[in-house]
């Protein structure tokens, strides 16, 4: 019987945790075997995993052919497509899938532009664990990207022009996707701020500019900035067409990353913007020292997602006659040399899209740890 | 006699049809203490945050050390910077360390160096008893700590006129004597201090005169001996024998 009153004499012991599975056998049961359905569940779904798997491995690794010059490396001795991937198709196309056109000499300009740009992403986060990290990349890009443009195009400092119309590949999708995150960022926080400003008429115009981009597909945008819009301008007057289409998928991104900055906003306490305003800051420095860099790391995630599904829709870019990846491979496959290879173009252009999407996802998430070591929440 | 630091003359304020503020009259001394307490839904918070002009109000004239506070005042945020406010919720920034929570807005606003704005806020993360935090992020601090921090923030700024939104009602019981201790100190110290509280030990201790709102009017103002023996008003008495009740 237990008394009804009480006063302890002595500590309780501390104890260790109950250990519920032991090794893997017991990680295991509790997980894969843990009744007779789930064993049933585990059993086929590995049988359905190999079999899916094994003849993938099978064709594009195995059986697969690596090296050549033509489509001969891979044809079977009675001169039919063999079975297994023709990487060596690839191979053949590499470099123009990188660079498209641009002049073989030249080259040397898009790597010393890559190496800025990844130096730009990477450095900041082993000079420093503080949190104003993400201004420091942004700035460095924001300097970068018109440099980059000059050390690109040329025509100055006796660097031979290169037109963009003999940009393509990877490398166009780059710029595109990355001149459009640069672009898009800040035109997407002063479109937030907009959409929550007191006065009329920057909210409206925030709102109606929002809600009218976000309602058209890109392709649309695409085509009024590559159509429409020299329509408009004064004659001899003419804008690059990759500058067009930069500039189109820029404000395209803007919409959507100005509604993820809205929400990060939300989010933050009512509290932090009378306190910010209490202590005397002007309008821009709350936003600037107390608002955005809280909704800043609320949103990473959103915003990531936002450019993640930009990088993938610059392919839209060949609707308007520029030759990125998607480009490249639909000119190379219908290269009379190499005809019925699309498969292996697509599922390389598929395989890279992916690890550079996959790259974005862990660097934010890199991004969101640092952030969060920083304040130590 | 020198000017007052702030005077109130029959302000009124709406939230729509809502009628909060009534008439509000008040004129307070420099190095005064006005406690304001009264049930809550008084009015209490929104009459202090008027004179910073967090909430503006629609009639009447505000006036703080002899500046016209309404919608022609040019420079607001210059206005602000000269009170300090300390919230109910501490509202400290997360993301910046109780350092940098204390000397941000001199360096910014005031132009300090980092050096003398840091030196300042030591000097008084010291009088709050909290300077052994000051790397530390408010996330990592006891409620008590963080008002005491938020207190220092305010500080900072040397403020003219200091205002308490019911700075402990968000805290633990046990953290509430802490922050109490820091404001009587603060209180003798000369500073003009306005205090909405439900701390009737504080405002009898330190209050020159206290301040009974009650339905969006102010309905007695009385130094605190005759406010807490004999209130002059039946709805002060209630209020407070409520009080003695809980």
């Amino acid at each position: 019987m237990t008394d009804r009153f009480f006063l302890r004499e002595a500590a309780e012991p501390v104890l260790p945790a109950p250990r519920t599975t032991v090794g893997a056998a017991g990680w295991l049961r509790t997980n894969l075997f843990f009744s007779g359905w789930g064993a049933l569940v585990t059993v086929i779904a590995v049988a359905l995993a190999v079999a899916i798997f094994l003849p993938l491995v099978d064709w594009a690794i195995i059986q697969a052919h690596w090296t050549g010059e033509t489509r001969a490396a891979c044809l079977d001795a009675e001169g039919k497509k063999a079975f297994g991937a023709c990487w060596a198709f690839i191979e053949v196309r590499f470099s123009t899938l990188m660079y498209g056109f641009y002049p073989v000499d030249e080259r040397w300009r898009v790597n010393l532009f890559a190496g800025l740009t990844l130096a730009a992403l990477v450095l900041p986060s082993l000079l420093s664990g503080l949190g104003r990290i993400w201004g420091t990349r942004f700035l460095a890009l924001a300097v970068l990207f018109p440099l980059g443009w000059l050390l690109l195009h040329g025509g100055v400092l006796g660097l031979p022009m290169v037109e963009t119309s003999k940009w393509g590949g990877l490398m166009l999708t780059l710029i595109i996707a990355g001149s459009g995150m640069v672009c898009s960022f800040p035109l997407g926080i002063l479109l937030a701020l907009g959409r929550r400003s007191e006065l009329p008429v920057i909210r409206t115009a925030s709102i109606v500019f929002i809600e009218v981009v976000r309602g058209v597909p890109l392709v649309t945008v695409l085509f009024m900035a590559s159509v429409m819009l020299p329509l408009f301008l004064p004659n001899g007057v003419t804008i690059d067409k990759l500058m067009r289409a930069i500039v189109g998928v820029s404000l395209f991104t803007a919409a959507y990353v100005a509604e993820v900055m809205r929400g990060g906003l939300q989010a933050i306490p009512k509290g932090q913007y009378e306190a910010a305003q209490a202590i005397g800051l002007s309008y821009w420095r709350q936003m600037r020292l107390v608002i955005l860099p809280q909704a800043m790391r609320i949103v990473i995630p959103g915003i990531l997602n936002t450019y993640i599904g930009l990088l993938k829709d610059t392919t839209l870019v060949a609707v308007i006659g520029l030759v990125d990846l998607i480009g490249i491979i639909a000119a190379a496959t219908a290269d009379p040399a190499w005809l019925g290879f699309a498969t292996e173009g697509y599922v390389f252009v598929g395989l890279l899209f992916w690890v550079l999407c996959y790259g974005m996802s862990r660097y934010g998430l890199r991004l969101e740890y640092t952030l969060a070591k920083a304040t130590r929440r | 006699m020198s000017n007052p630091i702030v005077e109130m003359a029959g302000i009124h304020k709406w939230y729509g049809d809502f009628h909060v503020l009534k008439n509000l009259n008040l004129v307070v001394d420099p190095g005064e203490k006005i406690v304001v307490c009264g049930p809550s839904g008084s009015g209490k918070s929104t009459a202090i945050r008027v004179i910073n002009r967090l909430e503006e109000h629609q009639r009447g004239t505000l006036k703080v050390d002899g500046v016209t506070v309404d919608e022609t005042l040019k420079d607001i945020d210059g206005f602000r910077a000269r009170i300090g406010m300390v919230f109910q919720q501490f509202n400290l920034f997360p993301h910046m360390t109780v350092m940098e929570n204390c000397t941000f807005a001199p360096m910014w606003l005031k132009g300090l160096s980092q050096a003398e704005a840091e030196a300042r806020a030591i000097a008084l993360l010291e009088r709050v008893r909290i300077a052994d935090q000051a790397m530390k992020f408010p996330g990592q601090l006891s409620g008590g700590q963080q008002q005491r921090a938020a207190i220092a923030r305010a500080l900072c700024m040397e403020p003219m006129l200091l205002l308490f939104d019911e700075p402990t009602s968000a805290l633990d019981p046990e953290m509430v004597r802490e922050v109490l201790d820091v404001m009587v100190e603060l209180a003798a110290s000369g500073i003009t201090m306005i205090c909405v509280t439900h701390e009737m030990g504080f405002a009898r201790q330190v209050a020159d005169r206290i301040v009974f709102m009650d339905q969006g009017e102010i309905v007695e103002i009385s130094p605190p001996d005759v406010f807490f023996s004999q209130p002059r008003s039946a709805r002060a008495a209630t209020f407070l024998a409520q009080l003695v009740r809980s």
